[in-house]
Formats: structure tokens, sequence, C-alpha cells
């Protein structure tokens, strides 16, 4: 945050900007926001593939809206009209899921509609969109969009081939797999969730470690 | 946090923060209005699909479906009246009643197991159930749509008895491998409540509907699609 607000009067385009969310401050891994939705639905890597994509469309359409809005909306009421451009696109993504396939939408079930209150995107709006151009206000959302996605379906998959036996609905093992059902149930999301969580850490730790020996570089 | 904030800056006028929300919420209702216009025809479209697909799986060979509406023993085709249980005839290619399909319901595990079954007026036997909705554990109850050996139920024993009126037999569930007769359900082990509530809501559809059903059997043969008896289908 400390960089997005040093950087708040700079409008140049860098890759900084897209990878944000991709890794260093991934909203799942590293930010651990939304985690309500990243449990409920990655139950199977296609729930997790329509949440992601749900997810980053709202990202980006509002981030692109707030952004474009950012000099008319007093300060006083920014919230209530992010959340009302919030609302407005997640309305328009559940429709447009039960017009794509019923069955995706009942999988999904409620947690299409509480996009409303997924932090990550009223976070984005407040923390970036508002205070960013139009075109970096959208590019960093892409990025915060697909890093979701991206965290949504390795957790999505993981749980899936272990807890079904299949990815993307395709079996993967012969009929002698038991799968192990609790990887589908609430406590799977948790265990996954934290031995990726381990495996962020460790692998950031490692890469600071190595960093530091080799030269004072700037972990970018 | 807003009326505090009001306060710090005692200069600002309250009618752009209005007008600011005002127009935000109207483009908004505007722009969902535009959505739901476009969607909502492909929508129905999908909605309609899915019940054919039910109705297919339930009732197999079906081709054609026509709905009626329950109401006070007789049944209504749905278009003259829009609210009620509804049924759906299924037809298959060359007109010929093959089955009906209505729904049922009963506490699951969870919650409400919703579902579709067919049932076949010449046998008197229900040919098998499609799960419209259900929240059963993952692994466990939700075998009731998947098993294959529970699937091996159908088709179940649903005759009337003698006077028309209710259920020879009452459907019931009986633990795994107790299944001794044609109109008992073989539960699923590890997963019994689930089962008891598949033939807890068939007993309960079947002793309401199919008195009804074979009350109006030869209204329902004449109705098959495109042959006009009762209006075009839907």
């Amino acid at each position: 945050m400390m960089a997005a607000k040093a950087k708040r009067r700079d409008t140049a385009i860098t890759w900084e900007v897209f990878s944000q969310g991709l890794w260093r401050d991934n909203p799942v891994l590293v930010m651990l926001l939304g985690l309500c939705p990243v449990l409920a639905v990655s139950n199977s890597a296609m729930n997790a593939l329509a949440m992601g994509l749900a997810t980053t469309f709202v990202l980006i359409s509002s981030g692109a809206l707030v952004s474009l809005l950012r000099n008319f909306i007093p300060a006083q009421v920014r919230i209530a009209t992010y959340i009302i451009i919030i609302a407005t696109f997640v309305t328009i993504v559940d429709y447009a899921i039960q017009a794509i396939s019923l069955d995706l939408y009942k999988a999904l079930g409620a947690f299409i509609q509480l996009i409303v209150v997924n932090c990550i995107i009223l976070g984005r709006a407040e923390a970036y969109a508002s205070r960013n151009t139009l075109a970096r206000s959208v590019i960093n959302a892409l990025g915060m969009g697909l890093g979701f996605t991206g965290a949504l379906v390795v957790l999505g998959g993981i749980r899936e081939i272990l807890g079904a036996g299949a990815l993307f609905g395709v079996p993967l093992f012969g009929a002698g797999f038991e799968p192990w059902v609790v990887m589908i149930l609430p406590p799977g999301g948790f265990i996954v969730l934290s031995l990726m969580l381990v495996a962020v850490n460790w692998i950031n730790a490692r890469r600071e470690r190595a960093g530091r020996t080799e030269e004072q570089a700037d972990g970018a | 946090m807003t009326s505090r904030e009001i306060n710090h800056a005692p200069g600002t006028p309250a009618w752009p923060l209005i007008l600011v929300l005002g127009l935000a919420a109207m483009m908004s209702g505007m722009l969902v209005v535009a959505v739901h216009q476009f969607t909502s025809p492909i929508i129905a479209e999908n909605q309609r699909r899915a019940v054919a697909r039910a109705i297919g799986r339930v009732v197999p060979g079906a081709v054609g479906n026509r709905a009626f509406i329950v109401e006070n023993g007789k049944l209504i085709p749905a278009g003259e009246k829009a609210r009620g249980e509804v049924i759906y005839a299924a037809y298959g290619k060359d007109g010929k009643l093959l089955g009906i399909a209505a729904r049922a319901g009963a506490q699951g595990y969870a919650d409400m197991i919703h579902m579709l079954f067919g049932y076949d007026p010449e046998s008197g036997r229900i040919l098998g159930f499609e799960v419209l909705k259900m929240t059963e554990t993952p692994g466990l109850g939700d075998k009731i749509a998947s098993d294959g050996k529970f699937r091996a139920n159908f088709p179940l024993d649903a005759r009337l008895d003698g006077t028309g009126k209710k259920l020879a037999h009452p459907i019931v569930t009986v633990k795994h491998g107790k299944k001794s007769k044609p109109w008992e359900i073989d539960a699923i082990s590890g997963a019994t409540i689930s089962s008891r509530a598949v033939g807890k809501a068939l007993n309960e559809a079947a002793g309401r509907l199919l008195p009804v059903i074979h009350a109006n059997l030869d209204m329902l043969r004449a109705a098959a699609p495109g042959r006009g008896a009762t209006g075009e289908e839907k």
C-alpha cells in the first residue's frame, strides 16, 4: 500500500501495475481477502474458475467506472457510490451466468450475489481505482482478478483431484481410487488453503534470503 | 462515518451528495433493467430446456411434454392458469403418453431435497427420479443422485389400490440390504437419512398425485402436443 500511495501521481503503466495482484499482493495468498467465497466454492476446479472469472469481471468493470468517476464522487458518499457500482455489475454477472448455464448457477449458489461484499473489490476501488488513471486501474484490476482466479483454480483443482478423483469433471483415476471426501467438504478447503499459504510464504522467504546474500536488491 | 465527516467539513452542501448518489442509483437501475431485458428470454429458454432434459431422464424416450396444474383433483392445462403444482405429461415420438413427471420433496439430512420423478400409468410403476435441488453431504447423502445400486431400486411398484384413491402399498425406505418387496427402497449404506427422504417424498407425492393422474388419464392421453386437443404446447 505504501508503494501505491507514493506513486499516486504516477501515471506510468508498468509491469508492476499488472503483476501486483498475481503474486506480491495476491488477494488470496498474500492479502487473505475474500476467503469466504474462496473456501466455499473451491470444491471443484470448474466452480473455482467460474467464481474467479465472475469476480474478475466485477473487479475490472467496477475499477474502470470508479476510476472514471473518481473526480466527481464526493468523499463523503464514495463508499456508498462504490457499492452501488459494484452491486450493479454483480447483478449483471448474476444474470449472465443464469443465461450461460443454469447448472453452474446452481453450483455457485448464493456466492455470486455475495461478490458485492467481497472485500477485494471494495478494497481495490478504495485503495487503487479512486486514485489512479483508467488504464492503470483496469490493468491492476485484471492482475488482481487473475491472481484471485489462479489461486482459486489451484485450490479447487487440488481439492477436486483428491476429493473426487477428477479435474474439471474429467475422471483421472480408475474405479479403484477411493476419493478423500473430506477434501471437498469445508475442512478440506481450510487444509489445502493453509498448505498453499505455507508454500507461498516459504518461497517468498527463500527468495528474500537469496536476494539479501547476493546483493542489496530491491524486492520489486 | 459519513455524518462525522460531514461535521468535519461544514462547508460541504448536501445536494451534490444527493445528486451523485441519485444519479448512480438511476444509472445502476437502468443498466440492470437493460441486462434483465436482454437475458430473461435466454434464461427462460434455459429453464425450459432444463425441465425437458429432466423429464427425458425420468421418462425415457420422451420427446415432448405438456404442463398441467393440479387443482382440486382436476388437471388444468398450464397457461389457462398460472399458479399451482405442476405435473408434466411426457409423450413419445408418435404422440403416445409415455409417463408423467411430477415434483416431490422432503426434508433430507441438510435441507429439503427437491426431485422430479417419472411415473408410468400403464404399469403403475415409478420409473426413476432426478434430484433438482439438494444440499446433502458430498460423498455421502448426495449419492442418492448418482449411486448405481440406489438407482436399481427403480422401477418401483406404486400401484393404486382397488378404490383408486390411495397407494396399494405405501412406498418405504428399508435398511441397506433388507429390500424384499417391489415397493420398498433399499437405502444407501451411510446415507440412510437421505435415502429415507427419497422414500418419504415419493410416498407423499405419489399418494397425492397418482389418484388425480389416473382419474384424468384419458384427457392426458388425448392431450399430446400437436394434436390440438387442449391448445398448442406452451
